[in-house]
């Protein structure tokens, strides 16, 4: 597809949108792991499937078009995505990450690349002087997730890759909670785009993967090397998951986010409700850097109720989400952080991020947004007053 | 009740109470195991009953404002299963304008068991009385019809059906319960094929029926199981998955549908756009035959394919495709002429579908 069409457009039409052989408009699942060389002296372009498997290249394609980047990688997991990326590095490089990051990069990083002689430090990213200030001769990468996880805290990306160019740094760009409808950090600079496709871009709750893609061809001839050497790839049936998936991505996003917008407000004005952190709110401290780099606030919400008790009481009486982990889903998923995703984190450690023990997160979905006001309504009438002053 | 966004985007959540998954699993198993005499779990072999399937049987019924839902491997399964309710000798009303695979079902299958059916203009509710003989036993709508969207008043209809005490069945498959719930104006049976806006990636073939009425309910179960044209548990599961996203779609589709109507109205090669206001299928006719195929062969984004309700916009030729098997004089003379495409606008941006359209109508002249 030469023509120049919107995003919304290519989701649907690309060069994947009918087989050449059939004209079937639905990718087939090659479940083959091996294919016949019909010459002897040239094989083909897929011989093993862990190297190549067309239904997986569909998905590799379409992802690289959708970024902005030349090639694309499926993973089995976002973690798989990830750890492939990280594999770039070398024993005594060193690693700058967002002190806010997902708790399973974060194991990676401290358990296990850390035994192989990668050092590392985590930085507050949205403050450009403190990540400035910690760039070692030996740094190699810097790591960012924007919006974070769990308190949506934005970072200024085109800053990050202005420091990392400068300092001969690779930028990797979690882009999970945004997705490139949103944001599309290739474009700003950004040299390694990872995503836990098992959230909005797979979109249903059903599917496990990771992607990744990048802008240079040197550097996607390294990950293909890794993809290939390391073997965490995507199985067939979840590649075409993903890519069915991704055909809904804007219009799911476009009213899971509508949604997301409406909650945090009515949020925001509930009295037993202590704080909101949307990047859509205009008080919010990363509003502006969000506006100029993203083209929409997203659908993830956190808040902040009292203490333990209210959010246990909230997470009791509340209907309409599922109480899990996870997030981007076609039902509105309602998670703890404090003993879900950063359970592993030291109590103080966790407070001393904001992540208190009346935080909830909150993953808007499809259902109506009048239905999961009212059901917020009825769940926070039985969350106490907050306690007064002088209880402390 | 909570709204049908909310239901959609919610099926199958909460249905496993064992592992608190979110979403429901396919169960492949073909049988079911009792712990003793008598003691079914409700489910004992996958013809009859199994539960990737339930959750769509049950989804729809709720969503249609009926009693029991039932899954077909086809929406043609799902006609063939509820015409099983009849005997040789009855008679039905048809809806004149109708899909071209209806019709070969009723006039080379059923008619050989002796049914007959009766094609009438459902816009004309005194020819449609008058139509009516001691041996009809009930009436098939379309509405809006395919391909020449036009709609019926299905509580009109009904009024009429229930004085001469017939059943009334509903072809809700261009418009789903998110736009039309024939039941709700009294209906007694609602089909789709759910291949189209439900299922709405063009990716799984399958048929849904609900009904209301114990009696009809239950002898539809009967004829479910017996005939056996039942949905595959991987089906049903791809068409709740589908069935998630079908409020935000049709939104979506309905919205572009709008736009598009109103720029082929506007277009000097369209004698007709036909258009009931509400949906994402519209017909037209461009104003010579002959520019047809170069129209089609000139499309960049718009799919030339059969089918509809998917996600891709897909552009049918009833003449040859959808209509090929009703004869020719009686396809014309009902107005499906050699000039009318049929349009099922998908979710893509409308700037991109009207560019399209835009230089197919250009090119197609130049020869």
């Amino acid at each position: 597809m030469e023509q120049r069409v919107s995003f919304q457009t290519k989701l649907l039409h690309n060069k994947w949108k009918t087989d050449p052989q059939t004209g079937a408009v639905s990718v087939p699942i090659q479940h083959a792991s091996t294919f016949h060389q019909f010459d002897f002296d040239t094989f083909g372009k897929y011989d093993y499937s862990r190297s190549g498997n067309p239904t997986r290249e569909a998905l590799e394609e379409t992802i690289a078009a959708l970024e902005g980047g030349v090639r694309g990688f499926a993973f089995s997991s976002g973690m798989a995505a990830i750890s492939t990326a990280f594999l770039l590095l070398s024993k005594g490089d060193h690693v700058l990450v967002t002190e806010d990051v997902y708790g399973g990069t974060y194991r990676m990083i401290t358990e296990v690349l850390s035994r192989f002689g990668i050092e590392y430090t985590f930085v507050d990213m949205t403050d450009l002087h403190e990540v400035a200030s910690h760039i070692r001769p030996n740094t190699k990468v810097i790591y960012v997730e924007t919006p974070s996880n769990p308190l949506l805290k934005v970072t200024d990306i085109r800053g990050i890759v202005k420091l990392a160019k400068a300092n001969g740094c690779l930028t990797f760009l979690d882009n999970t909670f945004m997705t490139p409808a949103l944001q599309r950090p290739l474009d700003l600079g950004v040299d390694v785009v990872l995503h836990s496709a098992t959230k909005f871009l797979a979109g249903h709750s059903d599917v496990v993967a990771g992607l990744a893609v990048v802008k240079d061809e040197e550097l996607a001839k390294q990950l293909y090397k890794l993809q290939n050497a390391f073997g965490a790839v995507l199985g067939v049936q979840d590649a075409w998951l993903v890519l069915r998936g991704l055909k809904t991505l804007h219009v799911r996003l476009k009213q899971s986010s509508e949604s997301a917008f409406a909650i945090a407000r009515y949020l925001a004005s509930h009295p037993k409700v202590e704080e909101v952190f949307y990047p859509g709110l205009t008080h919010h401290p990363g509003h502006s850097v969000q506006r100029y780099q993203a083209s929409g606030f997203g659908a993830v919400l956190s808040f902040r109720l009292a203490d333990e008790e209210a959010a246990r009481t909230f997470v009791k009486h509340v209907r309409i989400p599922v109480f899990a982990v996870s997030l981007g889903a076609v039902e509105s998923i309602l998670s703890y952080p404090a003993k879900m995703s950063h359970a592993a984190m030291p109590k103080e450690e966790r407070e001393r991020r904001g992540i208190t023990d009346g935080l909830l997160r909150l993953s808007v979905g499809l259902e109506a947004t009048d239905d999961l006001i009212a059901d917020f309504e009825q769940a926070l009438s039985h969350v106490k007053e907050t306690p007064a002053v002088s209880a402390r | 009740m909570e709204k049908v966004e909310t239901l959609l985007a919610q099926i199958g959540n909460r249905s496993d109470t064992v592992t608190g998954t979110v979403n429901p699993p396919v169960y492949f198993s073909t049988a079911y195991r009792h712990a003793g005499i008598g003691q079914s779990t409700g489910f004992d072999y996958i013809r009859t009953g199994n539960p990737t399937r339930k959750i769509v049987e049950e989804a729809i019924a709720k969503l249609e404002g009926g009693d029991q839902g039932y899954a077909f491997s086809s929406g043609m399964a799902a006609i063939q299963t509820v015409l099983a309710l009849f005997e040789s000798g009855d008679e039905f009303l048809v809806s004149a304008d109708l899909y071209g695979g209806t019709y070969r079902l009723f006039e080379r299958g059923w008619r050989k068991y002796g049914l007959s059916f009766q094609y009438v203009d459902f816009r004309d509710m005194q020819l449609v009385e008058n139509s009516i003989t001691e041996k009809t036993k009930a009436i098939f709508l379309e509405t809006p019809t395919n391909p020449l969207m036009q709609e019926t008043d299905i509580a009109e209809v009904a009024k009429l059906a229930k004085k001469h005490g017939l059943l009334l069945i509903v072809d809700n498959t261009f418009y789903t319960p998110v736009l039309q719930r024939p039941i709700e104006q009294g209906a007694d049976i609602v089909i789709h094929s759910a291949t189209k806006y439900l299922g709405g990636h063009n990716d799984v073939l399958a048929g849904l029926v609900v009904a209301r009425g114990e009696d009809l309910c239950q002898r539809l179960a009967e004829y479910q199981n017996a005939i056996g044209a039942v949905l595959s548990p991987f089906d049903s599961w791809l068409l709740i998955r589908g069935m998630k996203t079908l409020a935000l779609r049709m939104r979506q589709h309905e919205e572009n549908a709008k736009r598009i109507s109103e720029f082929l109205a506007a277009h000097e090669d369209i004698t007709d756009v036909l258009y009931p206001g509400r949906g994402g299928m519209l017909s037209f006719r461009l104003r010579e035959e002959k520019w047809v195929n170069r129209f089609l062969q000139s499309l960049r984004l718009i799919t030339f394919a059969e089918s509809l309700g998917g996600v891709e916009s897909f552009i049918t030729y009833p003449a040859t495709q959808t209509h090929a098997d009703i004869p020719e004089e009686i396809r014309i003379a009902n107005g499906v002429c050699n000039r009318l495409l049929r349009f099922s606008v998908g979710i893509e941006h409308v700037e991109d579908l009207i560019a399209d359209l835009s230089q197919a109508l250009q090119k197609m002249k130049e020869v």
